[in-house]
């Protein structure tokens, strides 16, 4: 058992390992929770101003759709580096997690509505028919009736969304935005220190199993079809 | 005489498209009088759907007017409609339940958009899921139910906010038949007890037969025929007589001819048509026949299969027994 003791005796992993876990865990906890925030609206924006929607409006969903198309194709890795000056205005650097949620959820959402969009696609329109029969508002339709339908599988979709972010945050770390990515580059990639790789890669996994596994009992929970 | 609950007049609505628009209401009329049974039926593309999205301003008539209860809506601004439109109950054929909530969650749905405090929500639901008979399934989700049981939950929550007429597009399509009565009787017993006026949109002929007092035939957007079901059922030659009670298509020898007699009870009695059927001789068969009794009235329709040479003479026998005869082959 020396490999074992040798990997739990290393320095990197005793003290920075665990900074490194905790930085890519707020930094995925914030932009996973920006990114529900503002992809939500935007995905049923997205659906409300498309044809048979319940606000159809050609003009706005050409241009909401064409911006999120637009932050879509772009490579992750451009997206951030571009970005950076928009970074700095916001959080006042473009150094550290905090920094690195500005562009994790900006080449999040987009991916979200996208997704959320699709969601809301699949609730049968009777049942938006039926509550405007009932005499409802557009806005409580789309909160009682669209949303709360599609639930269970924009749930799915924040699932994926997270497990994405949790891929970008260890690019993040490349241009200094810390966390698990920045440590498995600089000593995993620039010193050859396998161990620390190894250990990133297993807390990372078990990261995404653990988000899988909570993503998937929610949206089991709440969906009684 | 009240004034009928559901009233059309003039309406029409065209759907604009590339090249020709689609006229599919074409004027219009209808009367339903308080506390009856109405059927519209048609063929698939008459114009049925439309029909009832214009009765709920889901679709805005392109002229003509809608009035509902006494009130107009055809003119109401979109947020006056929505409160009008609590005075309208509609059943689907697809029922359109939410599935996230419960068979009580669904009833409660309209009285939670119509500003019912929680605690009056409650009894008002027991009730109508009594009402219905399903106070059992309250916590059950959709899911859960059949779909007979499904589509009484759709009419409970229809009724919720006590409604004047209920609108039911293709109520019992999707049911087995069983089913279909039971659905049926329910909408029946609800409509004796509660006085609604109802609206049922159907392509089953057994529905109008079962359930309705007067039912309008559409085609191509305009009313083909329309009258009380005793009415409709006595105009022989006509297409909804027809298929009301129907008789079955027939194999026809070389030269002969088939001659269709109708007639109702309260005209002539069977035993004299019959033997006014039997005085043509042997060579003139009744090949298919029915006779049935529809909204109190007892109606006979008999397939003649004779000889061509003899038509003629048939035909004149039978109008002179007083009853309706046409050669249909
Ligand atoms: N939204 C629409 N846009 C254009 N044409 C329509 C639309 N809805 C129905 N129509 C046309 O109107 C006619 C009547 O349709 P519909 O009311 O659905 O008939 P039914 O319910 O009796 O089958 C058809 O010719 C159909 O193609
Ligand atoms: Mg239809």
């Amino acid at each position: 058992m020396s490999w074992w003791s040798d990997f739990l005796a290393n320095p990197v992993i005793q003290q920075k390992l665990p900074t490194a876990t905790l930085e890519t865990l707020q930094m995925v906890a914030v932009s996973s929770l920006l990114t529900a925030l503002l992809g939500l609206p935007l995905g049923l924006l997205l659906h409300a101003t498309a044809a048979g929607g319940l606000a159809p409006s050609r003009i706005v969903n050409s241009i909401v759709g064409a911006v999120v198309n637009f932050g879509r194709s772009l490579p992750f890795l451009i997206l951030m580096i571009a970005v950076i000056p928009f970074t700095r205005w916001v959080v006042g650097t473009s150094l550290g997690w905090q920094a690195a949620v500005v562009p994790l959820t900006l080449g999040a959402v987009p991916f979200f509505a996208r997704l959320v969009e699709t969601s809301l696609r699949e609730v049968s329109p009777g049942k938006v028919e039926a509550a405007r029969v009932m005499g409802s508002t557009r806005i409580k339709i789309a909160r009682a009736v669209l949303i709360r339908e599609a639930l269970p599988s924009v749930v799915a979709g924040l699932t994926v969304t997270v497990i994405a972010l949790i891929g970008y945050s260890a690019m993040a770390g490349v241009i200094g935005g810390g966390g698990l990515g920045a440590l498995a580059i600089s000593y995993g990639y620039q010193r050859f220190d396998t161990q620390v790789m190894v250990a990133c890669v297993v807390v990372i996994v078990v990261v995404v199993q653990l988000v899988q596994v909570i993503g998937d009992a929610l949206a089991r929970r709440l969906d009684h079809r | 005489m009240t004034e009928p609950q559901i009233q059309l007049r003039a309406l029409r609505k065209i759907y604009p498209a590339k090249g020709a628009d689609v006229v599919a209401l074409d004027g219009i009329d209808l009367d339903v009088p308080r506390g009856a049974i109405h059927g519209i039926v048609g063929r698939s593309g008459a114009g049925k759907s439309t029909l009832i999205r214009c009765l709920t301003l889901l679709e805005r008539p392109t002229s003509g007017t809608v009035t509902i209860d006494g009130q107009e809506l055809s003119g109401l601004p979109e947020a006056k409609l929505r409160s009008a439109r609590r005075r309208i109950g509609m059943v689907f054929q697809h029922v359109n339940l939410l599935d996230s909530r419960t068979i009580a969650g669904n009833v409660a749905y309209p009285l939670e958009i119509a500003g019912v405090p929680r605690a009056q929500r409650a009894s008002r639901v027991a009730e109508l899921l009594e009402l219905v008979g399903l106070a059992d399934r309250a916590d059950a989700y959709p899911a859960e139910l059949s779909g007979g049981q499904m589509q009484r939950v759709g009419i409970a929550r229809a009724l919720a906010t006590e409604p004047a007429v209920l609108l039911c597009d293709e109520p019992t399509s999707a049911l087995d038949s069983a089913t279909t009565r039971q659905i049926l009787g329910l909408i029946r017993d609800l409509r004796d007890r509660l006085g609604i006026t109802v609206l049922i949109i159907t392509h089953e002929m057994a529905v109008v037969r079962e359930i309705c007092d007067s039912v309008t035939l559409l085609g191509h957007g305009k009313v083909v025929e329309h009258g009380a079901l005793g009415d409709v059922v006595g105009k022989y030659g006509s297409h909804l007589a027809r298929e009301l009670i129907p008789v079955p298509d027939l194999p026809l020898g070389v030269e002969r001819s088939l001659v269709e007699v109708a007639y109702s009870t309260d005209d002539v009695a069977t035993h004299v048509v019959l033997a006014a059927v039997a005085a043509l001789g042997t060579d003139a068969e009744i090949a298919a026949g029915t006779i049935e009794t529809l909204a109190g009235r007892r109606v006979g329709r008999l397939q003649i299969d004779l000889p061509d040479d003899r038509v003629e003479e048939a035909l004149s026998r039978l109008h002179s027994a007083g009853v309706h005869a046409e050669v249909t082959r």
